[in-house]
């Protein structure tokens, strides 16, 4: 399928003059994340000081906040993107405009990938200035991390969507409790060990676990597996291929039954 | 003989049992203005969202310069455009942004340039900074319609284009379509429900009721073939045309 560079600058664009149009948008991207850091900065070094351990809560518990919240703006990034289509009942004029579903997609996901950039940059710096603790330290070591979670985050967030375009702008309240919902199972702040078995299997099956299990691991002065990073990438890919999948198989569906022409109603459902 | 920019062949479309469109036929040409006319519900709005690809028929062809809206979706659309009164731009942007992100959809050349020629066809030089949400619904139509024509659309599609501009306006709107229209020799395919705008703007007209066809010709002299005195007269009369249910061919 063509990709025109155009047409995917065009979602760029719209989403640039939405943020300079209104800057209160910049919120999520860069506040939230701020607050979380210096929350749950100061409760690791609170448990760091009562603790008698010799575990390092601060890079445990802040490090996996910051990859959770860059997961979370990963998916709320493309998420947001297309329901700022859905707040401003833009459907019709977008999709009877030349622009192909895939290269709708790839503009949602190029916002995500600049507005999560932008939070996790923000988060990086926050906790080295106020907490002192530096991922930059471990180098390249947390790119393969970043990855697995960005893919991960794009795919729910891509599925998230799917759910809105199918029934309708109240499914919007399906997209916000995702993240919330995966967490217990996503290992963020415990071993997947320390769950029920048949909650190890669903975790197993979710790329963020590997992620968080291999980031503790490193944070301890030990070395990830790459066996579980590569099952993770895969996972991750996989999670990718079957969201475009489900995307493009809701779109037909909607264009089929007519949902996008009276997208504003509440009754496509 | 040219090549007509729109062919629709027996298009069809079943909502669950419901028929909505029933095997409708017809053609717009290049520089032909038609109008598509009939009663609430007779099926007009379905076929145009047909055309523009955004509601799937249940049988049927459309041909858009000769390219399968099924097949080839997106060269199809790139010769189209619309303009529709329940389809106002994002209103969180502002008349240039939005002229801007449709521009770039629609890959018009010169973008700027042609953004310049449309706020100026449609009045618009002292709102180009405005957010299209504050701005009065004619106004808001306004740029609907500077976005349909930014991309010198082959074919163009109005649903009801003047329904919520004042007499001046929509006579100003009106003229100044037609204008473009010609001077591109582009096809139009024109909802309304106001036959005297109907009578001054189209070349042919095309009588819908429940899904089908019922007549076509020229609206200035169609009343006459069937003994109405005005094409007011003649819609009101297929408007009363009762409901066949089986949907079968009494046409």
């Amino acid at each position: 399928m063509k990709i025109r560079p155009r047409h995917v600058a065009a979602i760029l664009l719209r989403q640039y003059y939405l943020m300079r149009g209104s800057p209160v948008r910049i919120l999520p991207v860069v506040v939230w994340v701020a607050i979380d850091i210096i929350l749950w900065g100061f409760i690791s070094r609170y448990l760091n000081i009562i603790a008698s351990s010799q575990f390092d809560f601060l890079a445990a518990l802040l490090g996996a906040i910051i990859f959770w919240d860059f997961f979370n703006r990963v998916m709320y990034g493309v998420s947001t993107a297309f329901l700022e289509d859905v707040w401003s009942r833009n459907f019709l004029n977008l999709f009877t405009s030349p622009l192909s579903v895939l290269e709708y997609l790839i503009g949602l996901v190029l916002c995500s990938i600049l507005t999560s950039i932008a939070g996790l940059l923000v988060m990086l710096i926050l906790a080295s200035l106020a907490f002192g603790l530096s991922f930059f330290s471990y180098g390249l070591t947390v790119i393969p991390f970043l990855t697995v979670l960005f893919l991960f985050g794009i795919a729910l967030g891509i599925v998230a969507i799917a759910m809105v375009l199918r029934f309708g702008p109240p499914a919007e309240w399906l997209v916000w409790p995702i993240p919330a919902l995966l967490s217990p199972f996503a290992a963020v702040f415990y071993p997947v060990a320390v769950l029920p078995r048949w909650m190890q299997y669903l975790a197993r099956a979710l790329p963020p676990s590997y992620v968080f299990e291999s980031m503790r691991t490193l944070v301890s002065g030990g070395r990830p597996g790459h066996i579980d990073l590569l099952i993770a990438t895969g996972l991750a890919v996989l999670y990718v291929i079957i969201a475009c999948w489900f995307f493009a198989h809701v779109f037909k569906v909607v264009i089929r039954e007519g949902h996008i022409a009276r997208y504003s109603a509440e009754t496509v459902s | 003989m040219p090549r007509n920019v729109l062919s629709v062949v027996n298009l069809t479309k079943y909502y669950g049992n419901i028929l909505a469109v029933d095997h409708v036929c017809f053609d717009v040409g290049p520089n032909e203005i038609v109008g598509l006319l009939g009663p609430n519900g007779a099926g007009k709005t379905t076929i145009i969202n047909m055309i523009l690809g955004v509601l799937e028929p249940s049988e049927g062809t459309i041909l858009i310069e000769g390219i399968d809206i099924a097949i080839d979706r997106c060269r199809a659309l790139e010769r189209t455009n619309f303009a529709a009164v329940y389809a106002p731009l994002p209103g969180n942007l502002t008349v240039y942004e939005n002229l801007m992100f449709f521009g770039l959809l629609y890959n018009v050349k010169d973008l700027r340039d042609r953004i310049e020629q449309a706020i100026s066809l449609f009045g618009l030089d002292r709102f180009r900074n405005t957010k299209c949400g504050v701005l009065s619904s004619g106004e808001q139509t306004r740029v609907g319609l500077a976005k349909a024509l930014l991309n010198s659309p082959r074919l163009l599609l109005l649903d009801e284009p003047t329904a919520s501009l004042d007499p001046a306006n929509a006579r100003e709107v009106r003229d100044r379509i037609r204008q473009f229209a010609r001077r591109e020799s582009m096809g139009l395919l024109w909802t309304s429900h106001n036959m005297a705008e109907v009578e001054n703007v189209c070349d042919r007209v095309l009588f819908l009721s429940h899904g089908r066809i019922l007549l076509e010709g020229n609206p200035r002299t169609l009343p006459g073939e069937y003994g109405m005195r005005n094409l007011e007269e003649l819609f009101i009369a297929v408007a009363k045309e009762p409901l066949n249910p089986g949907g079968d061919d009494e046409d």
